[in-house]
């Protein structure tokens, strides 16, 4: 990808107070009208580097371009970014109304089209009765419209998300979640949503990036992210509950785990170790099959039953494998009970292996 | 204020203005010049300039010939500087035990959900809003021998009482001490109640499922989870025990003779009564030096110790 | 007690035996004369005793005449009311210079006061503004320097103030005071400020600057209208202290027909020309007392929340 079809770029970027570096040799680039999540847990740098594409963080080298513009000195009102964020930040003492023109009337954008720009906003959010009111006479879900539209009364290209849906309860937020989506779908502006949360980034994303301290874990779609973690930070974060991991060794087509030879015939090397390789085997909870599917299972093997957790839609089984603790997901209505003894399958072309030591997909 | 740099590959150093660093943030930086003079130019350099002059035989006017110790030797063989001290340390010693033990036993019994909590508080807060000119002067009527509180208590019938710590040299100090207390305590009592209302309510509910005793709760879980804020009543008493001045100006003038003399008077009269510049500079340096003796530990117990810890 | 429990639990409360069993039931009756209370409300007010005799003492003697107090017990009420002691100290008391009272000090104080409170609370909350949210490499080193020189005791700094005034041609005025009020009540109101300012979202500062708004835009169209309650905050610490003041009136003011009130008061009680009239005394020291003591009742928990926020942050 070059820098002319790229929507925002980041070029070799880095960020340090002190001695903590919180973005290192950072590179990104997000393509026109990509929706693309920022996702990992606290202090990975993803706000911190939300804040230096807003122009409201220095870093320390590097640049960005935002429409083949080098912006990397711009003041944030000039890089052409509208921003919303986790607290909403609104401007308490005014109006919905003054909310959203307050950047316009900075920028001395003209009277009328100040009007055409706020009534179009609030069409789309459909904010239209809120427009006298001030924030504090207003919902969360209200409130974060509001921030919304004061991004989309700007008529910018880039839309940066710190958060934004952290503070609403479940049910709004999903609520939210959805019409953010289709709020994308819509504009086809590019999008940089900055979360925590896995489910948010699923479902929102065209690409994922996953971070971990400053830097760029993995980055694709959430198919790829979900499928084929590149490496074992990424398989240990995406999932809910997580990967469970073995560490064991690879010998030609056999991952051999305590007590366990798992047959890798038909899974995809992305390099192929020599023979007695040291390797972590992860295994997703819902890769695991029970029941009617155990047939297609390259291996199969007997639990027994520690704890059952029903969640509802599936439940989830809490068991010992190979020596550790192992968990795994099945259908709702199965009744299983506690010391029961059942017979599991695991597809290891399912599975992701990791080398041992540097943690990186094989 | 476009970019005009928009090839692809331009280099680091191609792009445009960088401002230069002292001109970035400028709103600020001139926003902040009255805060910068007073902070360096009054504030440091003031001190710098006191504490050097300390050290010349300025008298009626500063001048820089030198002097050496000279000042401070004298300082140090004068009679009424070292009443002066001896004076702060009595007064110090037991305002602050004085300031703390009422003020937070005050907060104490005003944080048991009383009646009137309001109308206590403020009886015992406004004279904080008063100056020690007009404290100093009350208590001054108040203990007024003949016609105040001693005379009032003769003539209930108790006629051998004797309390007139504003003539007698021995005691002088308590009678500053009773009106500094009086004015002081309704802050300490303050922040002390600030801190209580910080307390997790869960605290109290366990102690009580424990059946711990509310005085015993205050001093075996709440006073040490309070320490903060001992602290910072601390440093406040101890930075205005210094200061101590206009209450004595008022109340005493420094008097029987010199028995209520202290240090920030006896600067004030070298400087502006003796023409004896020199020894003010030393002696209000001595002040520095014991506010510095003050705060040196609570800056490393606050400060110094967050760092290893 | 057991079975209590359990009839509770299975019996509706009308039920006629759930009614008959003896015991504890419902609010336990509180004794409003137990032990505990009667210490703690009898500490209480014996210390409210103390803390408010003493205006009381002012009050009631200022009412009297003075053949009264001569006989008389500085606690009694007056047995004949007069307000002549007020008018005497407002307009005709004597400081051993001049005997027009003081009213001449109380102006005088109005007009130190006034420009010193906006000057000072002005320059604070743009300090204060400044200092959290645009910070700058150096920034705190003042801000540090600000804060230790609060500990400072006056006496180290008033001398070479004196120089500065006097080369800028302003020792012994009123605007020499003023400058004075405002470098001295710097520190506290900074903190405040700052502290306050601090505790704004940083995410409103961050899109104010999104939409486009600079230093002063963001100052005065964002944070000003939301930070009303710290500015009577500082507005209460900065009369109460700059009214108080009397050092550096006493320091700074060269000749007494510009002393502050407090100076006057001083030297009008403290003189020791003539016979003490103690009643003209305590009226004076009333009338000094007024403002702060009318800004005490009148912001009641503004006033104390000042003082916490000054005081425990510091």
């Amino acid at each position: 990808m070059t820098v002319e079809n790229a929507s925002v770029s980041i070029k070799n970027l880095d960020l340090s107070f002190g001695a903590v570096k919180v973005l290192q040799n950072l590179n990104l680039d997000i393509v026109d009208g990509e929706f693309l999540v920022l996702l990992g847990s606290s202090g990975c740098g993803k706000s911190t580097l939300l804040n230096v594409i807003a122009g409201l963080l220095e870093p320390t080298d590097g640049q960005i371009w935002i429409k083949g513009k080098n912006v990397t000195w711009a003041e944030p009102s000039e890089r052409g970014i509208g921003m919303v964020f986790q607290s909403y930040a609104l401007y308490p003492q005014m109006t919905v109304e003054g909310n959203l023109t307050f950047g316009l009337r900075n920028a001395r954008v003209p009277k009328d089209e100040i009007k055409r720009r706020v009534a179009r906003a609030a069409e789309i959010l459909q904010i239209e009765p809120l427009l006298k009111r001030k924030p504090g006479a207003l919902s969360g879900g209200q409130r974060q419209r509001v921030a919304i539209g004061r991004a989309l009364v700007r008529d910018v290209d880039v839309f940066l998300f710190d958060e934004p849906l952290s503070n609403l309860d479940a049910k709004l937020r999903a609520d939210l979640r959805v019409e953010l989506k289709l709020l994308h779908n819509n504009l086809e502006n590019t999008m940089i949503y900055v979360t925590h949360d896995q489910v948010e980034a699923m479902t929102l994303a065209d690409r994922i990036a996953i971070m971990k301290g400053g830097k760029i874990m993995q980055l694709g779609t959430p198919a790829e992210i979900y499928g084929t973690p590149q490496n074992k930070y990424v398989a240990d974060f995406i999932g809910s509950p997580s990967m469970t991991f073995y560490d064991g060794t690879v010998d030609g087509t056999v991952m051999k785990i305590e007590g366990h030879d798992l047959p890798l015939g038909a899974y995809q090397f992305t390099n192929r170790p020599g023979p007695g390789t040291p390797a972590t085997i992860g295994i997703r909870p819902e890769h695991v099959m029970t029941g009617d599917n155990l047939r297609s299972a390259p291996y199969q093997t007997d639990i027994t039953v520690d704890l059952v957790e029903p969640m509802g839609s599936d439940t989830l089984i809490y068991c010992h494998l190979a020596g550790q603790p192992f968990r795994f997901r099945m259908d709702g209505s199965a009744v299983v009970r506690k010391g029961e003894r059942i017979t599991i399958g695991i597809d290891p072309a399912r599975a992701s292996i990791f080398d041992k030591d540097t943690e990186e997909r094989l | 204020m476009t970019m005009t740099d928009s090839r692809p590959d331009a280099g680091r150093s191609a792009v445009t203005r960088r401002p230069m660093r002292l001109f970035r943030n400028l709103s600020s930086k001139l926003a902040l010049m009255p805060l910068i003079f007073t902070a360096v130019v009054i504030f440091l350099g003031g001190t710098i300039w006191t504490i050097v002059y300390s050290f010349t035989s300025s008298g009626l006017l500063p001048r820089l010939n030198w002097d050496g110790l000279s000042q401070y030797e004298r300082l140090w063989s004068s009679r009424k500087w070292i009443v002066s001290i001896e004076n702060l340390a009595i007064y110090g010693f037991f305002s602050l035990i004085g300031t703390l033990v009422v003020g937070f036993t005050l907060a104490a019994l005003l944080d048991r959900k009383i009646r009137g909590e309001a109308v206590f508080r403020s009886i015992f807060l406004y004279p904080f809003a008063l100056s020690f000119i007009v404290t100093g002067l009350v208590w001054q009527w108040i203990l007024n021998p003949e016609l105040g509180l001693q005379n009032v208590v003769r003539e209930w019938g108790w006629t051998s009482f004797n309390f007139d710590p504003l003539n007698n040299p021995e005691i002088v100090m308590f009678g500053l001490l009773i009106a500094g207390l009086w004015q002081g305590t309704g802050l300490i009592m303050c922040i002390m109640l600030a801190g209580l209302r910080g307390i997790d309510e869960d605290i109290w509910k366990a102690a009580r499922v424990d059946g711990i005793g509310t005085v015993k709760t205050y001093i075996r879980i709440i006073i040490p989870m309070m320490r903060p804020v001992f602290v910072t009543s601390l440093v406040l008493i101890g930075a205005g025990i210094v200061k101590l001045y206009d209450l004595v100006v008022a109340q005493t003038s420094g008097g029987p003779g010199i028995s209520s003399e202290v240090p920030a008077k006896y600067v004030m009269t070298a400087m502006f009564g003796g023409q004896n510049l020199g020894q003010g500079f030393a002696a209000s340096t001595m002040m520095l030096v014991m506010v510095f003796i003050i705060l040196i530990p609570w800056a490393y117990l606050e400060f110094g110790g967050r760092k290893n810890g | 007690m057991a079975d209590i429990g359990i009839l509770a639990a299975t019996k509706s409360a009308e039920h006629p035996v759930y009614r008959m069993i003896d015991g504890p039931r419902g609010a336990k009756p509180k004794n409003r004369f137990s032990r505990a209370n009667i210490i703690v409300y009898g500490t209480l007010f014996v210390v409210a005793l103390y803390y408010a005799l003493p205006l009381y003492v002012m009050i009631v003697t200022s009412l009297k005449g003075l053949p009264e107090i001569r006989v008389g017990n500085i606690f009694a009420p007056p047995l004949e009311v007069t307000f002549q002691p007020w008018v005497k100290a407002w307009q005709e008391a004597c400081t051993g210079i001049n005997c027009d009272g003081l009213s001449r000090g109380f102006w005088n104080s109005v007009r130190i006061l006034i420009p010193s409170l906006i000057l000072s609370v002005a320059i604070a909350s743009i300090n204060g503004y400044a200092l959290s949210m645009w910070k700058f490499r150096g920034s705190e080193v003042f801000f540090t320097i600000l804060m230790i020189g609060a500990f400072i005791p006056y006496q180290v700094m008033l001398y070479p103030i004196v120089i500065l005034l006097r080369e800028a041609g302003l020792y012994g005025s009123l605007t020499g005071l003023v400058l004075v009020h405002v470098a001295f009540g710097m520190p506290i109101n900074t903190l405040l400020f700052r502290n306050y300012f601090a505790s704004i979202p940083e995410e409103l500062f961050k899109a104010a600057r999104v939409d486009g708004a600079g230093f002063w835009a963001i100052f005065f169209r964002i944070m000003l209208p939301m930070s009303l309650p710290i500015f009577v905050v500082a507005v209460i610490i900065q009369v109460t202290g700059i009214w108080n003041d009397f050092l550096f009136g006493v320091t700074y003011i060269s000749s007494p027909d510009r002393y502050p009130m407090t100076v006057q008061l001083n030297n009008i009680v403290n003189s020791v020309q003539g016979v003490k009239e103690y009643n003209v005394n305590m009226a004076a020291t009333l009338l000094t007392g007024l403002v702060p003591l009318v800004i005490y009742f009148a912001s009641g928990k503004l006033f104390v929340r000042g003082i916490a926020a000054g005081a425990v942050k510091g």
